[in-house]
C-alpha cells in the first residue's frame, strides 16, 4: 500500500525529486525548512509585487506553515506543529512561481493551489496537526531570518532531522485526502 | 458572604491556562486510544498513535501539546454569596497574562482588523453567571483557531425539523474536512436564539468526552450523528478513515416559535479545558 512507503528527502528539491514522490508517501525531511504563515505571506507578496526578492532563496525549498510557542530557556524551539494551510491559499500560487518546491501544513488546499502545483511541479505535504511537541523534537536549529517583529509569525530557518510528513498532493494531481476519504466513506 | 480574593483567582487562572496547554484530560486521551484500536486505515492508526505519544510527551516535559495555545475562554460561575475584593474580570485577564508568560504559551490574540497582537493573549473571553452557593467555579478552555474557524451557525426554518438539524451538522463537519484536526469533538447547540445556540455549542464541548446528554432523546441523536459523521470517511487528519469524531455533544434550549437555531462548534482532538473551585 502506498501509505506504507517511507522516503527521505533533503531540500533543495529538483523537479525529478518532486516527481519521485506520490500522494500517500510518508517522508522524513532532513535539512532546511523555512517557516512562514499569514502575516509573512502578506509581506512576501508585497515584495514580489514590488519586484523584490524574498528573504531567502526559494528555489527548491519548502515552506512550513507554523507559528511556534515561545522557546523555553535552554531549548531549541517551543512546540511547533502545522497550522491550517488553506489560509495561505491566496498567496501560494505566486510563491510557487518563484521556484519553491512545496509547502507543509494541515488541511486541504484550493483548486487554484493544486493547479499551480502541477504547473510548477511542487508538493503539498501534511504534518500531523496537534503533534507539536513530537514535531519539535526533529528541529535541531532555529534562526529568525526576517520580520522578527512578527513574533511567532516571523520567518525562521529551521534545520531539521527526520521531520515527519505525508505527501497529500503530488505534482501529478493525485490527492490523498480525496482518495482516503472515498475509500472509507459509507453512504 | 464568603470572600474570594482576586489574587487567588489570578493565580488559579494562570495555573489552569498552563495545565490546559500541557496536560490533556484522561477522557480525551482514552477516547483517542480507543479510536486507535478501532481505526482500520493504516495511516489513520499511525496518526492516532502519534497523537497519543505527543500528549504523553507534552505531559512529561510540561510543554504545550499544540503550538496553538488558543484564545482563552473562561466560564466563571459565581455563587451569589461570594464577595470579591476587586474586579473579577481584571483578575481573570491578569491570570491569563501571567499564565501565558510563565508557561511559554503562544500569544495568539490580535486586533481583528489591524491584526496587531495584544502580546499577552488578553483579553480573555469571559462568560459569567450567578449561581447558588458561596463558591467560584472556574472552567478554562484554550481554544485553537484551526477547529474554531470550521464552526457554523444556521437559523433554520422550523419546517426543516430534526432532519434539517442533522443535515446542517453533518454538512459543517463534511466541509471542515481535515482542517479542524480530526478526530474532533462536535459541540452542538439547538434552539435558544442566535447567540444562545452558539453558547450552548461551546458549553457542549466542555462536557467529559463521550458522556451522553441526560435526555435520552438527545442522547440517541448524539449516537446517531456520531455514526453518520464517522461514515463520512474523513478520518484522522482528513487522510481517510473510520474515526472522524470522538463524540457529538448536544445541548438544547427552547426557542421562538418562528425559529430553529443550530450552532456547531468544532473542537480539535486537543480538547483542552480545566476546572477549579475557589
Amino acid at each position: 500500500m502506498a501509505e506504507q512507503v517511507q522516503k527521505r528527502i533533503t531540500p533543495p528539491l529538483t523537479d525529478a525529486d518532486v516527481e519521485a514522490l506520490s500522494a500517500g508517501d510518508k517522508v522524513l525531511i532532513t535539512g532546511v525548512l523555512y517557516t512562514a504563515r499569514d502575516s509573512a505571506h502578506k509581506k512576501f507578496i508585497e515584495l514580489l509585487e514590488a519586484g523584490k526578492e524574498l528573504p531567502f532563496d526559494p528555489k527548491g525549498q519548502l515552506i512550513y506553515y507554523v507559528g511556534p510557542t515561545p522557546t523555553k530557556p535552554g531549548e531549541i524551539i517551543g512546540s511547533a506543529g502545522p497550522t491550517t494551510s488553506g489560509r495561505m491559499d491566496a498567496f501560494t500560487p505566486a510563491i510557487l512561481a518563484t521556484g519553491l518546491k512545496g509547502t507543509i501544513g494541515k488541511g486541504q488546499r484550493s483548486p487554484e493551489v493544486l493547479e499551480s502545483m502541477k504547473e510548477h511541479k511542487a508538493l503539498y505535504l501534511a504534518a500531523v496537526g496537534g503533534a507539536a511537541a513530537l514535531i519539535a523534537q526533529s528541529i535541531k536549529k532555529v534562526e529568525i531570518i526576517a520580520y522578527e517583529e512578527l513574533g511567532t509569525e516571523a520567518v525562521r530557518r529551521l534545520e531539521v532531522v527526520d521531520f515527519p510528513a505525508i505527501v497529500v498532493n503530488d505534482s501529478k494531481g493525485n490527492d490523498l485526502f480525496a482518495e482516503g476519504v472515498a475509500k472509507y466513506r459509507k453512504e | 458572604m464568603r470572600k474570594v480574593s482576586t489574587s487567588d483567582i489570578t493565580a488559579k487562572v494562570s495555573e489552569l491556562c498552563i495545565e490546559a496547554a500541557c496536560n490533556l484530560g484522561t477522557d480525551v486521551i482514552d477516547a483517542i486510544k480507543s479510536a486507535e484500536e478501532r481505526e482500520e486505515s493504516v495511516l489513520g492508526k499511525d496518526v492516532l498513535g502519534q497523537l497519543v505519544y505527543n500528549f504523553e510527551l507534552a505531559n512529561k516535559e510540561h510543554r504545550p501539546m499544540c503550538q496553538d495555545t488558543g484564545i482563552t475562554i473562561v466560564y466563571a460561575e459565581v455563587g451569589r454569596e461570594v464577595e470579591f475584593d476587586g474586579s473579577l474580570d481584571e483578575a481573570i485577564h491578569e491570570g491569563v497574562r501571567q499564565g501565558y508568560d510563565k508557561g511559554y504559551l503562544r500569544k495568539s490574540v490580535c486586533d481583528p482588523l489591524s491584526r496587531v497582537n495584544t502580546t499577552d493573549n488578553t483579553p480573555a473571553i469571559i462568560h459569567t453567571t450567578i449561581v447558588e452557593g458561596d463558591k467560584l467555579n472556574l472552567t478554562i478552555a484554550t481554544k485553537g483557531a484551526g477547529s474554531e474557524n470550521m464552526s457554523g451557525l444556521a437559523m433554520l426554518k422550523p419546517s426543516q425539523g430534526v432532519e434539517g438539524v442533522k443535515d446542517f451538522i453533518i454538512q459543517v463537519v463534511k466541509d471542515a474536512g481535515g482542517n479542524p484536526c480530526p478526530p474532533v469533538v462536535v459541540g452542538v447547540g439547538i434552539g435558544g436564539s442566535f447567540e444562545k445556540c452558539a453558547m450552548l455549542s461551546k458549553k457542549a464541548i466542555m462536557r467529559t468526552v463521550g458522556e451522553a446528554n441526560a435526555d435520552p432523546e438527545i442522547a440517541a441523536l448524539e449516537t446517531e450523528l456520531l455514526l453518520s459523521i464517522n461514515n463520512l470517511g474523513i478520518g484522522p487528519m482528513g487522510f481517510g478513515g473510520m474515526i472522524t469524531a470522538l463524540a457529538v455533544h448536544i445541548e438544547k434550549h427552547p426557542c421562538h416559535i418562528a425559529s430553529l437555531p443550530v450552532a456547531v462548534n468544532m473542537q480539535c482532538h486537543a480538547d483542552r479545558h480545566k476546572h477549579a473551585v475557589l
